[in-house]
């Protein structure tokens, strides 16, 4: 064979944590030792995880993949011309057809899996940049008015239009560059900390297609009239870290970054920050307060970031999967894009299925799917086979659904009307060996470790509300303490300054309504 | 970043302080990220990077190099999670202790891994070669249970025999 063939392995973090690496490794190996020409090509992942380490080959008549692949099914791969899509007991065909992939609607996530998350030139052959060629010919008030237009909603979880806080820092007078250490006079900040468990839609993103993150940034900052963006990731994720400082040199080494934008006259210019492990910087003003240095906790609003962000200069601040989709809604048009969903929620969201399911992965699909099909259809049901008792949406500080609500929408508005929140749209599924009490603990417990100290209700509270439950768990003053537990997630939820405080009090009380039984005293106690 | 007139030289008031190694490190951080807006994140994690830990001495260093206080570049170390005070051992072990790992059993893993090793969470083990630290959320949540051996070592369902395994093999690497 002359012309080599290109197969594909992903270096997704998961995948490589589930043995990508080492698959990738026998490849090359097992094609030197027989002499065949492999162009082995480090993609992101599909998203299908319990099909990682998955192989994909080029052939004539399409990607044909092969999963899970184990180092001891490479021999045997290559034995059954697998190069040429032979016939293997882990081939499963086109990914595209996969029941759990067909029925997805991949506008964000398009080319995570298929492309080269290293290489400009993959990223612009399968459509990359076209959005921003786009606003490149565009008045910055039309950007605006694209993404006003698209129904696009905060995809970090507090789903506030996109398009009005663009339109904000657009209109806010631009002051000029001062000796504060400030070198733009408006800034660009995507909130890439994404640090609730369950969710990892930013990650895979950033590893498997990070020039759509840099290209939604520099949309927004030709939209608003910043130079300057910075990603702010969390240190917990190296392999996206790599990743999105290949990118980055990359573009700029391509002209779509720097002085003069694809020739544009315009400047952008990109940088990679590394939080610290804090989940309260994955609320935008702490996360400003980390960027400029210093602890990251949470500042009084008003003024808004969109006035007075980083270095007190008018800021947009977005997560990663909400700067990913504008890209495409530049290129196709903000009626493309909002005719997709349901309500007010408008697009598509990449819902991650987590925790104790069978299938676990990505799935792109437009708002108004419902919990259950997500659970059953695409998850599978759960991992260990036992009945799914519980769900918790949105992160840890999302309410824990039982099984009567499982019919409920994803959709912003039909979330709230059940006391619950879609979040970044992370699922997390526990089978019926789950403790609820134990969750509920476990929830003040996270906010009192993670908690910024800067308000009473939340730095304080969080504390006693362990102390709380641990005595209604060992049976003491029941009923008092169950009112006092009451009373102290009323006074978090009124009186704490950000979502961290005022949120926690969600998993606890939907735990205690909706799993009552597993509140009894769990040792003798003295009853009440 | 101009120096005060009135700053004693550095290496004379710090070097004791710090081994010729740290310092070394230190100066590296802040040469390269000093003069950055919001610099002090990005030169706490180039020390932490090369020494494993921020030492108090490298505090004070750094506080005079930004022209700020002691107590302000403590509070910064001491708010983060990541940034260590104290010495770690040969390899940091971080246990996801978050909600999608314990679905899959992190619960019952932290509990092995704590019995195995003699720790708690924030401690080494007497021979130096493992320190154990919670993390919450690894991003490997459709299958965990995660951990992350040092600065990039990912690891997916996790068992408890699996632990035993990784503990082994990072013992036998010695350094």
């Amino acid at each position: 064979m002359n012309t080599s063939v290109r197969v594909h392995v992903s270096c997704d973090a998961s995948a490589l944590a589930l043995g990508a690496g080492a698959i990738a490794q026998a490849i090359v190996a097992e094609a030197d030792a027989r002499g065949v020409a492999v162009e082995l090509v480090r993609t992101g992942t599909r998203g299908l995880l319990w099909l990682e380490p998955l192989v994909e080959v080029v052939t004539p008549v399409g990607r044909v993949a092969y999963g899970p692949v184990t180092v001891a099914d490479v021999r045997a791969l290559f034995d059954a011309d697998f190069l040429r899509g032979g016939a293997h007991a882990s081939r499963l065909g086109a990914i595209e057809q996969h029941p759990f992939f067909a029925r997805q609607q991949r506008l964000t996530f398009a080319r995570v899996g298929l492309v080269d998350p290293r290489s400009v030139e993959d990223y612009v052959a399968h459509g990359g940049y076209r959005g921003l060629r786009n606003a490149l010919a565009m008045e910055s008030s039309d950007i605006v008015q694209a993404v006003i237009d698209s129904g696009l909603r905060g995809r970090g979880g507090a789903a506030f239009p996109t398009g009005i806080k663009w339109k904000t820092v657009h209109d806010a007078a631009a002051s000029p560059p001062s000796a504060l250490g400030s070198e733009s006079s408006k800034y660009i900040v995507c909130n890439a900390d994404e640090g609730d468990s369950g969710t990892f839609s930013d990650r895979m993103l950033m590893e498997g297609d990070p020039f759509c993150l840099i290209e939604g940034m520099t949309i927004a900052g030709l939209a608003v009239g910043a130079e300057q963006g910075y990603i702010y990731l969390r240190s917990e994720y190296p392999h996206a870290h790599r990743a999105l400082e290949a990118a980055l040199a990359n573009a700029r080494a391509a002209g779509w970054l720097g002085a003069d934008v694809h020739g544009s006259g315009r400047r952008f210019e990109l940088e990679v920050r590394l939080g610290a492990g804090a989940y309260i910087c994955g609320e935008e003003t702490s996360l400003l307060d980390s960027l400029e240095g210093k602890r990251g906790q949470v500042r009084f609003k008003p003024p808004l970031p969109a006035i007075k962000g980083l270095f007190g200069r008018p800021t947009v601040i977005n997560n990663v999967i909400s700067f990913a989709s504008v890209p495409i809604i530049l290129e196709r048009g903000a009626t493309y894009y909002r005719d997709y969903g349901v309500g007010r929620s408008r697009g598509t969201l990449p819902i991650q299925l987590a925790g104790n399911l069978k299938y676990t992965g990505l799935v792109e699909l437009a708002f108004g799917v419902s919990l259950r099909e997500l659970l059953y259809d695409y998850g599978g049901g759960s991992y260990s086979g036992r009945p799914i008792r519980a769900v918790q949406v949105g992160g840890p500080l999302g309410a824990y659904l039982p099984e009567s609500q499982f019919d409920t929408p994803l959709d912003y508005e039909a979330f709230s009307a059940v006391g619950a929140m879609l979040g970044h749209g992370g699922i997390v599924a526990f089978d019926d060996t789950v403790d609820l009490f134990e969750q509920a603990r476990y929830a003040m417990e996270f906010c009192a470790v993670e908690s910024c100290g800067k308000c009473t209700p939340c730095r304080i509270g969080s504390t006693r509300g362990v102390e709380v439950l641990d005595r209604i768990g060992a049976g003491i003053e029941r009923a008092k303490n169950l009112a006092l537990l009451d009373d102290l997630c009323e006074t978090m939820r009124h009186g704490s300054l950000c979502a961290l405080g005022g949120l926690t009090p969600d998993p606890v009380v939907s735990a205690l309504k909706h799993f009552p039984e597993d509140f009894a005293a769990r040792t003798a106690g003295a009853g009440g | 970043m101009q120096s005060l007139p009135l700053k004693p030289p550095r290496s004379r008031i710090h070097a004791a302080d710090l081994s010729a190694d740290e310092f070394a490190a230190v100066e590296a951080a802040l040469g390269a990220h000093r003069g950055r807006p919001g610099a002090l994140l990005p030169i706490l994690h180039a020390i932490q990077d090369v020494l494993g830990w921020i030492p108090p001495g490298a505090v004070a260093l750094v506080a005079q190099d930004l022209n700020q206080t002691r107590a302000e570049v403590h509070g910064v170390v001491s708010f983060y999670h990541h940034f260590r005070s104290t010495r770690p051992g040969r390899h940091v072990v971080r246990l996801c202790r978050a909600e999608a790992c314990q679905a899959l059993g992190a619960r019952a893993l932290e509990a092995h891994a704590k019995r195995a090793l003699g720790i708690d969470f924030h401690q080494t083990t007497a021979d130096g070669a493992i320190t154990l630290e919670p993390v919450y959320c690894l991003g490997n949540c459709g299958c965990g249970p995660s951990l992350l051996v040092d600065a990039d070592e990912l690891h997916a369902r996790v068992t408890p025999d699996a632990f035993d395994a990784l503990v082994r093999r990072a013992r036998g690497n010695g350094a």
